[in-house]
């Protein structure tokens, strides 16, 4: 039997976050398992964004602890950079280096922390860009010449660029056209099968979590309201939830999941 | 029926094995990217092997730990013995690691177009005609953003609601109310730095008295309204330029368009005008404490008392050399603020450009106002002023 800090990838235990007096997180508490996909849902606003930068150590927090991968996040920046090797990150607006091109963004992790040949540095960021769809000749573009749906492939071949043990990823699939957030979802998957991923994921986009996520948790009111396989959550009686998955778009999106 | 085994490393490994004309190779341990520099070892290692033999059969079983850039070292070694002709196979993958290895079978099958580099010399002359076409375009620039401004301008005269004088009170306080601290230390520490130097000069003559001359004209006609302004190019017209560039980044002037509202009338016109407000009194408050400054060393470093160096003062100097400095000001807060919003406006989509944008204007608007100082110089020798 593995121990429970063995069992967890992301641990957070009675999380206070606020801004001011606005309280965003509220005593939260959640375990995200190795290797699973977990997705994360909520309002607008609702604060799954500060969550997931309060958990990668970019905001303080007032209350609670937090463990990645079994070494506690800090509440300052120190213990954010030791962990980087370990996870990806796909900000919600992408966050490139708007001075450097698409390959370079990509390559930049990898000549960070590892010792590799410029032929093979090239090969490998080629590689993850064909991974997320792009084309070859997409790597010499620059970021403010991306479409959106680009800006978003891109920076998640950044954020896997070394292949990290989690990957937090803030609505992933938002902007996509629908074969291309398949496709992204489809990957998603492959990546978590062959290495045993964790992926942290803020997504509004049904299929998705029908598909690929294996446990969903409903944030609001600062708390997590529900979690558990979709199955289970279309269950739950919670009102925000049953408004959420049983709402009248949801309804238009799936018929029979009720 | 000859064999060789080499194992190069302990933790990734990799055996190589002939057997008549096919090569074998097994992997084995961690292929991942923590180990890359000894993986590019062994995959160089068996290159030329996998060249020479007929057929290459990879056994990936004993691989525990697999990524996604040891997966493309594996295909790459798969690869080069296809593209020598000989065939390949790939056997023993475990379930967990088939879907990266069918994965990166699908990448860098095509080599992105390499971009041809130009010769040096024609790269060089290219460079210095786009230069030279660059300059011109800054003349255009300049020019065109002078005259949407004048446009600007018709179209509040004639409707003087439009001109948005909130934005122009909250500019005329940025530039001109939360200058003024700085701009009084630094031109009383100039006025201050003159005078003695001055004093110091003119006393090998006896002609301390003349300081007062010098401190005067010199504060009053030149440096009061120069020095301002090549402040106020730094401290404002960099700010301008930031601002509307990055706005420009984040579309926020595009949408501006979209919504039926002129950029130039909202965000340029409120800015220079604020700006040609404030360099006038900004360039008086700084004359000011500059001759405050070059008074307090008088008294205080040449023993001249306060009562002596106004007296003197009033004979040194007229209105005129009052007029000559403070009617320069307005011309080169023009010159400031449209040079600042223009580099604005050029900025690209990267930080880069933004910075590069930034320095640009604030190098070009100081160069501008000492240029059109010596113009203003020579024009009022010519009119006797
Ligand atoms: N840096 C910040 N300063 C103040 N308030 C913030 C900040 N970031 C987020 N908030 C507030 O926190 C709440 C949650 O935001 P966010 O997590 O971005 O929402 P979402 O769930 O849509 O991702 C919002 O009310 C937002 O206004
Ligand atoms: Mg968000």
């Amino acid at each position: 039997m593995q121990d429970v800090g063995e069992q967890f990838a992301i641990r957070v235990h009675d999380l206070v976050v606020g801004f001011r007096r606005h309280v965003v997180i509220d005593h939260l508490k959640l375990d995200v398992r190795r290797g699973e996909i977990l997705g994360l849902v909520g309002a607008s606003g609702g604060g799954k964004s500060v969550l997931m930068r309060t958990i990668i150590g970019l905001i303080p927090r007032q209350e609670g602890e937090i463990e990645v991968m079994g070494a506690p996040i800090g509440n300052h920046d120190r213990a954010t950079r030791s962990a980087a090797g370990r996870w990806g990150i796909l900000f919600q607006q992408g966050a490139l280096f708007s001075s450097l091109t698409v390959r370079q963004n990509i390559q930049f992790p990898l000549r960070e922390n590892l010792v590799l040949s410029d032929a093979l540095m090239d090969e490998i960021a080629t590689a993850k860009l064909e991974m997320v769809g792009l084309k070859p000749e997409d790597g010499d573009k620059f970021p403010s010449e991306l479409s959106g749906g680009m800006t978003k492939r891109v920076a998640l071949a950044r954020a896997l660029a070394l292949d990290p043990a989690i990957v937090f990823l803030d609505e992933p699939t938002s902007g996509l056209d629908p074969i291309a957030a398949g496709d992204f979802d489809a990957l998603i998957k492959t990546l978590q099968k062959t290495l045993g991923l964790t992926v942290f994921m803020v997504t509004h986009d049904l299929a998705s979590l029908n598909t690929v996520c294996d446990r969903v948790a409903a944030l609001a009111d600062g708390k997590i309201v529900a979690i558990g396989p979709m199955r289970e959550l279309l269950q739950s009686g919670h009102p925000w939830v049953r408004a959420y998955f049983h709402g009248k778009r949801s309804q238009m999106l799936q018929p029979k999941a009720s | 029926m000859s064999s060789r085994d080499i194992i190069l490393s302990t933790a990734p490994l990799l055996t190589a094995t002939a057997t008549g004309d096919v090569l074998e190779l097994r992997p084995g341990g961690s292929w991942i990217a923590a180990n890359v520099a000894t993986l590019e070892r062994l995959s160089d290692a068996v290159a030329p092997q996998l060249e020479r033999s007929g057929a290459v059969k990879l056994d990936m079983a004993e691989v525990r730990e697999l990524d996604t850039l040891g997966a493309w070292l594996l295909e790459k070694m798969s690869r080069r013995a296809t593209s020598a002709g000989h065939r390949a196979e790939v056997v023993g993958v475990s379930d967990n690691y088939a879907g990266l290895i069918e994965e990166v079978r699908q990448v860098n099958r095509r080599a992105p177009e390499p971009v041809p580099s130009p010769n040096p010399v024609v790269a060089k002359i290219n460079y210095i005609g786009r230069s030279t076409i660059g300059a011109g375009e800054d003349v255009t620039a300049f020019l065109q953003m002078l005259g949407s401004l004048c446009i600007a301008i018709l179209g509040v005269l004639r409707r003087p609601r439009s001109l948005r004088l909130t934005s122009l009170v909250y500019q005329f306080y940025r530039v001109c109310w939360q200058a003024i601290p700085i701009v009084v230390l630094i031109t009383f520490l100039i006025g201050a730095i003159i005078a003695q130097q001055g004093i110091f000069h003119f006393r090998k003559f006896g002609a301390d008295s003349y300081v007062v001359d010098m401190v005067g004209i010199l504060v009053l006609r030149e440096l009061g309204a120069l020095i301002v302004a090549i402040m106020v190019a730094g401290r404002s017209g960099s700010a301008y330029t930031a601002e509307l560039g990055s706005m420009k980044m984040r579309e926020e002037i595009d949408a501006l368009s979209t919504m039926g509202f002129d950029p130039i009338e909202v965000l340029m016109l409120p800015r220079i005008i604020a700006l040609v407000c404030a360099l006038p009194i900004l360039t008086f408050i700084g004359s000011m404490a500059a001759l405050y400054g070059g008074g307090l060393v008088a008294w205080f470093y040449g023993g001249m008392g306060p009562a002596i160096f106004v007296a003197r003062l009033h004979e040194a100097v007229s209105v005129t050399h009052f007029e000559v400095g403070i009617i320069k000001a307005p011309f080169m807060a023009l010159v400031i603020g449209i040079v600042a919003c223009s580099e604005g406006l050029r900025v690209k989509g990267s930080a880069e450009s933004l910075g590069k944008q930034t320095t640009t204007s604030v190098v070009k608007s100081i160069f501008l106002v000492i240029v059109l100082d010596g113009l203003f110089a020579v024009f009022f020798a010519s009119i006797g002023m």
